[in-house]
């Protein structure tokens, strides 16, 4: 989804000043994008059907209000997705300059449509609205415009699709980086360091505000017990503080290690430095989420990265101002190496959410042990269980040697511009022909 | 207003068979036609830009499915769970190799992937009309609607039959043959030459199995589940579906002597909706028959979601699959006509 953002800023670079190189640097990323795409498909359709396989309590429960945004996301955003990246890889010679850019932008808004829906799906999980109870007490939907503007959605969508703007932007700077490193495809290596340097920076910025702040006060307000466990809060306190590092101790219920910021909690959360904020003893053991301590560092991971990465990209702007970015070798460094954080702070992101909600499917509604199938048992769930961890390590290294051998071999070579310049179709080696 | 949904539901299910059921189809006869690299390239070439498009169908039906029948959804999807997972592994196992093939330039490999290509379409089609089988059948529902079969038990149709049993086995091959002449027939439309001859002599030969098989299967439908029969008779006007079943049947043969490849695709195309609408028209109103008792099967009424949700669906879904059409029409009419290998893409 970040890509798709990037792809069309390149395209829109190239139609706008005319310079066919970021057209080519476009192209290069397009496949990138491809074989992303084809993991995200393959691995998304389970995540389909398992409602129903795995979940089908929960379905049954409330299929009629989650079905249907998902049945959205297939109608507005699948069918618009999948359509168009056809068009974006094949019809470059035939659609021309005006109407391939046009694709890229439909192919974003296709891709960052596809996240509200699923986003919405998962926010009303997390702040249940616009339902009613129907006949056997199922829920069904009550208002259409209530399901699709939760406020929830809100701020964990933008919130959402910043981490993935973040996360591409890092790739490609990281790309671009090692280009310059490995001194081959200089010229592309600048295009990518400034273009990702650049979105990465403004990214950043946004996910810890407005985003995420805006969260946590959501979080504050609706979980309270979720707000406890991530902060590591065992006990009540009166301008609580926030706690950088410390290592939650279940037996004794205090964090061990503290490094604590003083009333800190209490001002992010009310604005008020002497503000009351609940710790873990003000709920019951059954109503507090089950894996505390995987939450609190899911959490701290989270937050730890994105603090990084705005550190990280705030130099990398400096530098690029300077014009100094593309000699500094070891500040490349950093960049090239930093490649796989963003993803760590991304699934870290999804887990404080999902550990968070629990002991809640639906917050409030119903509890994560009253959904699951009871008549699949958990043999053949093993199995299946066993079979997808299988299959998943295998596309996994099928995808990283798909990747590391498109950015071996990298876009097509540069060209001044008194050359002729080479049509929009790929290299003939078999290496670098696209995905459908 | 849930009947006008059954109908969207099916509409969906018989716009993913048609669409998914030709490239399975001709990864099916990837090996039958494709004889060198040059040629198989180009049968993965004609289904190349529109594959992983046509599988969207099963995702937004899938969807659609999801929220307007919460119920069936919930029961089916959790009762089929083995041979679901399966198919999950094939439609992924089909995606890394076509992937693949194209990718590696090695004359090792690559067969190995074509191979993986034909064996997960093949099992795929099988296993896509077992399943139409199971659902025509019926299932051990309990009274709490839920069920769950074993893969497969003595192979008899009783009340301890298994998700395969022999009539679901043979549905399982009409649907085998069938989408192998579906794929043969688009073969034939995007490719000339020697692709397109092999192709045009499978379809032949292949269409007299399709019309053995779909006499078995309807006698043997009308013997496993008496419901088909009763709704036929029941309302007449339920015979245009056979009927178009029939007419497809025929105008494909007719068209295949003709050497008139895209009018025999589309007869096709009448003929798995024929079928696939028969077999829906057929066990209506249930949408999930019992095989022990007629009582526990679930129903329209039992499984759907509120009115209000299903009206205001409605709103949303019209426009947005009219859009989908819109789109669709213009991608297959950009890669329209026959395959070119010179061109960008593989």
């Amino acid at each position: 989804m970040g890509l798709a953002l990037l792809i069309f800023v390149l395209k829109s670079i190239a139609l706008k000043t005319g310079d066919d190189h970021y057209n080519h640097a476009a192209r290069f990323w397009i496949k990138i994008f491809a074989i992303a795409f084809a993991v995200g498909v393959v691995t998304g359709i389970p995540m389909e059907f398992q409602f129903g396989t795995n979940w089908s309590r929960f379905s049954k429960y409330a299929g009629g209000l989650i079905g249907q945004t998902l049945a959205m996301e297939g109608v507005f955003a699948f069918f618009l997705e999948s359509s168009f990246l056809g068009l974006l890889i094949y019809g470059e010679n035939r659609l021309g300059r005006k109407l391939h850019w046009l694709v890229s932008l439909v192919l974003f808004a296709g891709t960052w449509l596809s996240g509200f829906f699923i986003v919405a799906t998962d926010a009303w999980m997390q702040h249940p609205v616009a339902y009613t109870q129907g006949r056997d007490g199922l829920l069904v939907l009550r208002s259409f415009w209530g399901l699709i503007l939760n406020p929830w959605t809100f701020w964990m969508y933008l919130h959402n699709m910043l981490g993935t703007v973040v996360t591409a932007s890092f790739v490609m700077a990281s790309a671009g980086a090692f280009y310059l490193l490995a001194k081959k495809q200089e010229e592309y290596g600048r295009i990518f360091v400034r273009t990702g340097v650049i979105a990465a920076a403004i990214a950043s910025v946004l996910m810890l505000f407005p985003t995420g702040d805006r969260q946590g006060v959501m979080i504050a307000r609706f979980q309270p017990a979720t707000l406890a466990a991530m902060e590591g809060l065992f006990e009540t306190a009166e301008g609580a503080p926030i706690a950088i590092v410390g290592q939650p101790d279940m037996d004794k219920r205090k964090l061990d290690n503290p490094l604590l910021v003083p009333r800190a909690l209490s001002f992010l959360t009310y604005q008020k430095w002497a503000a009351k904020v609940k710790g873990l003893d003000a709920f019951d053991p059954k109503d507090q989420p089950d894996g505390i301590p995987l939450l609190y560092y899911s959490y701290h991971i989270m937050v730890g990265l994105g603090t990084l990465f705005i550190a990280v990209m705030l130099v990398s702007l400096w530098l690029l101002r300077q014009g100094r970015i593309y000699q500094s070798r070891p500040w490349l460094w950093v960049l090239m190496l930093s490649l796989p954080f963003p993803f760590i702070a991304n699934t870290a992101g999804w887990m404080t959410a999902e550990l968070g909600r629990q002991p809640w499917l639906i917050y409030g509604l119903m509890r994560t042990a009253a959904g699951p199938s009871m008549n699949v048992s958990s043999g053949n769930t093993l199995f299946t269980l066993l079979g997808f961890m299988g299959m998943y390590a295998l596309l996994a290294m099928l995808f990283l040697f798909l990747m590391r051998r498109e950015f071996d071999h990298g876009p097509e070579p540069w060209y001044e511009a008194s050359e002729p310049q080479p049509g929009p179709g790929f290299s003939s080696r078999g290496a670098s022909t696209p995905l459908p | 207003m849930a009947t006008v949904w059954y109908c969207l539901v099916a509409l969906m299910i018989a716009g993913y068979v048609i669409l998914d059921g030709f490239d399975l189809g001709a990864g099916i006869l990837h090996f039958s036609v494709g004889r060198t690299e040059s040629q198989r390239r180009r049968v993965i070439r004609s289904i190349g830009p529109v594959w992983d498009g046509n599988e969207v169908w099963l995702l937004a039906g899938g969807g659609t499915l999801y929220f307007a029948f919460p119920g069936l959804y919930a029961s089916s999807f959790s009762g089929f769970y083995l041979p679901l997972m399966m198919v999950l592994w094939l439609l992924i196992v089909r995606g890394v190799a076509v992937e693949f093939r194209n990718h590696l330039e090695d004359n090792l490999w690559r067969p190995f992937f074509d191979a993986l290509f034909m064996l997960a379409s093949a099992l795929l089609a099988i296993f896509y009309g077992a399943a139409l089988g199971n659902v025509i059948r019926g299932v051990p529902l309990d009274s709490s609607g839920t069920f769950f079969l074993p893969l497969w038990t003595n192979f008899q149709t009783g009340k301890d039959a298994g998700i395969l049993d022999w009539y679901t086995v043979l549905v399982g091959l009409l649907a085998f043959v069938t989408l192998a002449v579906h794929g043969a027939l688009w073969i034939a439309v995007k490719n000339e030459d020697l692709l397109q001859h092999r192709a045009r002599i499978i379809a032949k030969w292949a269409w007299s199995a399709i019309a053995v098989l779909t006499a078995a299967v309807t006698l043997a439908t009308f013997r496993v589940q008496p419901l088909v029969l009763h709704n036929l008779t029941t309302y007449i006007w339920g015979w245009v579906f056979p009927d178009l079943a029939l007419a497809g049947l025929i105008a494909m043969l007719v068209f295949i002597l003709r050497g008139d490849d895209l009018k025999a695709f589309l007869s096709s195309c009448a003929f798995i909706a024929g079928m696939l609408t028969s077999a829906v028209f057929g066990i209506y109103p249930y949408v999930l028959p019992s095989n022990t008792d007629p009582r526990l099967g679930l129903t329209i009424a039992s499984t759907q979601t509120s009115p209000y949700g299903l009206s205001v669906a409605l709103v949303w879904w019209i426009p947005g699959m009219l859009l989908v059409l819109a789109y669709s029409v213009f991608i297959y009419r950009h890669f329209a006509g026959k395959v070119r290998l010179e061109e960008e893409g593989y």
